[in-house]
């Protein structure tokens, strides 16, 4: 591999690792604060990309269209945590996986009923609709940068948010002491619906963000939610710093074993992540 | 579900006044036609243009059925190939089929030909494109009116060699359909001293093609040939327009990359070339007729599925007519069908020894969000069948 190859691939793993930690992100959020295993993550991924469509083909713009499609995430990820997922805080772990499998079969059929099955595609926007040459035959799309950036500073949110704020500080305590938090007066039942609305909303967010980049498909957030969940336990369950450097991690693993080891480059994420559990098994920022 | 309600009772109720002024009648009993499609899951458009296409040919000949009714059992495969041998099997024995028309996908139509090989029901294979069924594993009462994963590609080595390409990259998701394709390719192409610089195959059905195109991006091939459809088509083409490839590396294709997927990749698609077994812009008579007719029927654009659908019911009807509506000789019944010729909006075509379609290929290039033909890229093209000993 030439250096300039190597380069250009390495900013590919990074690109991917950062849209990796922002669907990531949402589910490994909701885990660490209410201890809710939600695998319909990757549904509202792919409800997001969905509703970046409707809205982009009735609007014409897709910044309106991104705005409306976070709002109603938001929206639909209150409903869920109120009407659904509020049942089911004090039963296991298998009863909310049950309960999260269900709502992604509901999804798909919202998916299929609504929108039909057919692949559909959004235009890059305009305003970011440019390349900048890297050699003489390859650019990289000014939107990728884009979408690269957006996720940075949505990690720096979250961080900061999580660390300085006060919704951070009451979401910091429910994680160690419920009960705790509760005697002192705060309503957690309240904080635990914002944070999974929250949860939500980053996975459609990430959804809308690829939309202008991929193909809009039945099926599509079965196969981000492995990914995600690769992500996840890498970093730790729960651990949003983790969640980060794993999703960077699994990037770059991913784009460089396509080309170094094409024939095992479907298992080196896995291998990867057999790898870290036998050394750290609780995942490598666990708390 | 409504349409098609209303297409059964209207074929139902044609075949009913016909069997009234009829006195001869060839049998009472309907003509079995078992529908083995997938109706839900990601290929559940497919399953539905191919059903409507099937409908449609069999009402617009019902006067040439000799007064025979057709009856339709369908069930949905779900394109699971782990179910398909149940299902044909219940086809076969409890329905009693006398046709059992499927699938989509190539794994189920693995698992048919599992039960259906030499039994006493004909199997007609309205898309599945795997090279065995009318290869190895070929029957005689065994029909294809799709093409096989040969047919398409095959041609195209030709025409990028003929575009002045010496350096070709081939690139596809590692699986049956997408080898058998980027070899055919191959096959033509360095028969006539082209070079395959590399072959890469993705792991089904991951879309993250980034990583992939940088590199063909440094090895600067004449042009890069691939297989992709559906979903991960669209993702491909666009990937390859966004990261700068286009204008610079022509993009060729089996003509399933622009097929259904056009209108999601957008501008990133103009200038493609593929090659393919028909095109919705197809300029003949019957093509636009048939065109017309479907989206008057069922509210939609017809697709290339709807035509192997259209042409499976063709097939049907041909043989009825023929055999003045009296399949109870099933020798005669194959035979009749290996030796007719098909009427289709895609042109006229006919069967080999092995039952595929004997059919043009066409070159197509997408010109404002169409496919729009540019020449027969190889005329009646038989696939060699390779292993089939009918």
């Amino acid at each position: 591999m030439t250096t300039s190859l190597f380069f250009v691939q390495l900013i590919n793993g990074l690109q991917y690792g950062l849209l990796l930690f922002l669907i990531a992100s949402g589910l490994t959020l909701v885990f660490g604060v209410m201890g809710i295993l939600n695998l319909a993550h990757g549904s509202m991924f792919m409800v997001g990309a969905y509703l970046a469509w409707y809205f982009f083909e009735h609007t014409g713009s897709f910044g309106i269209s991104a705005l409306i499609s976070a709002a109603i995430a938001l929206l639909i990820g209150i409903a869920m945590e109120r009407g659904l997922i509020r049942h089911l805080y004090r039963r296991n772990h298998l009863d909310q996986v049950l309960l999260t499998i269900g709502m992604i079969f509901v999804f798909n059929a919202l998916q299929s009923l609504l929108w039909g099955n057919d692949p559909l595609g959004v235009p890059v926007p305009q305003a970011l609709s440019g390349a900048i040459p890297l050699n003489d035959v390859l650019e990289y799309p000014i939107y990728r940068i884009f979408v690269a950036l957006l996720c940075i500073a949505i990690a720096f949110v979250m961080y900061y948010m999580i660390n300085k704020t006060r919704l951070g500080m009451l979401i910091r305590a429910g994680e160690s002491n419920r009960e705790m938090v509760e005697c002192l007066g705060i309503d957690i039942r309240r904080l635990y619906t914002i944070v999974f609305a929250i949860g939500v909303m980053l996975a459609a967010i990430a959804g809308v963000a690829s939309a202008p980049m991929s193909s809009i498909m039945p099926g599509m957030g079965e196969h981000v939610l492995i990914t995600c969940f690769v992500v996840v336990v890498i970093g730790g369950m729960g651990s949003i710093k983790g969640a980060f450097v794993a999703a960077l991690l699994v990037g770059l693993v991913d784009t460089f074993s396509s080309v170094l080891v094409p024939q095992i480059s479907s298992m080196m994420i896995y291998i990867l992540m057999a790898f870290i559990l036998l050394i750290k098994p609780q995942g490598l920022f666990s708390s | 579900m409504f349409k098609t309600n209303t297409l059964r009772t209207a074929v139902a109720a044609s075949l009913a006044t016909l069997t009234l002024s009829t006195p001869v009648l060839a049998s009472d009993e309907p003509v079995k036609v078992g529908i083995m499609l997938p109706f839900s899951g990601v290929y559940a458009a497919l399953g539905d243009a191919t059903r409507n296409g099937l409908k449609m040919a069999l009402q617009e000949k019902s006067s040439e059925l000799h007064g025979r009714k057709i009856e339709f059992i369908e069930i949905d495969t779900e394109a699971r190939p782990e179910r398909a041998p149940e299902i044909a099997s219940s086809l076969l024995d409890r329905s009693k089929a006398d046709f059992i028309i499927g699938p989509v996908h190539s794994g189920v139509a693995m698992g048919m030909l599992k039960v259906l090989r030499g039994k006493d029901t004909v199997m007609i294979v309205p898309n599945a494109g795997a090279g065995p069924v009318t290869g190895p594993l070929c029957a005689p009462n065994v029909f294809r009116t799709s093409f096989s994963s040969w047919q398409p590609s095959y041609p195209m080595g030709k025409v990028a060699l003929d575009k002045g390409y010496k350096n070709v990259v081939t690139m596809s998701w590692n699986y049956g359909m997408g080898r058998e394709s980027l070899d055919a390719f191959e096959e033509s192409f360095t028969a006539g001293g082209g070079k395959i610089v590399k072959q890469m195959l993705v792991p089904f059905p991951q879309t993250e093609f980034q990583s992939y195109l940088s590199e063909i991006a440094s090895l600067k091939p004449d042009a890069v040939f691939v297989f992709f459809a559906g979903g991960g088509a669209v993702k491909f083409v666009k990937d390859y327009d966004a990261l700068g490839l286009k204008g610079k590396i022509p993009l060729l294709g089996s003509g399933f990359l622009t097929e259904g997927t056009i209108e999601a990749q957008g501008a990133a698609a103009e200038g493609v070339m593929t090659t393919l077994h028909y095109a919705d812009t197809l300029d003949n008579e019957l093509n636009n007729r048939f065109r017309t007719s479907y989206k008057e029927q069922f509210g939609k654009p017809s697709d290339l599925y709807a035509v192997q659908g259209y042409d499976t019911g063709l097939l049907i009807a041909n043989a009825l007519n023929q055999l003045k509506g009296d399949i109870s000789d099933r020798d005669a019944l194959i035979n009749t069908m290996a030796n007719t010729t098909i009427n289709s909006p895609r042109g006229d075509f006919t069967f080999s020894k092995a039952h595929n379609p004997v059919q043009n290929i066409y070159l197509r290039t997408v010109e404002n969000g169409e496919n729009k033909v540019i020449e027969i890229a190889s005329p009646m093209l038989e696939d060699p069948a390779r292993g089939c000993k009918l």
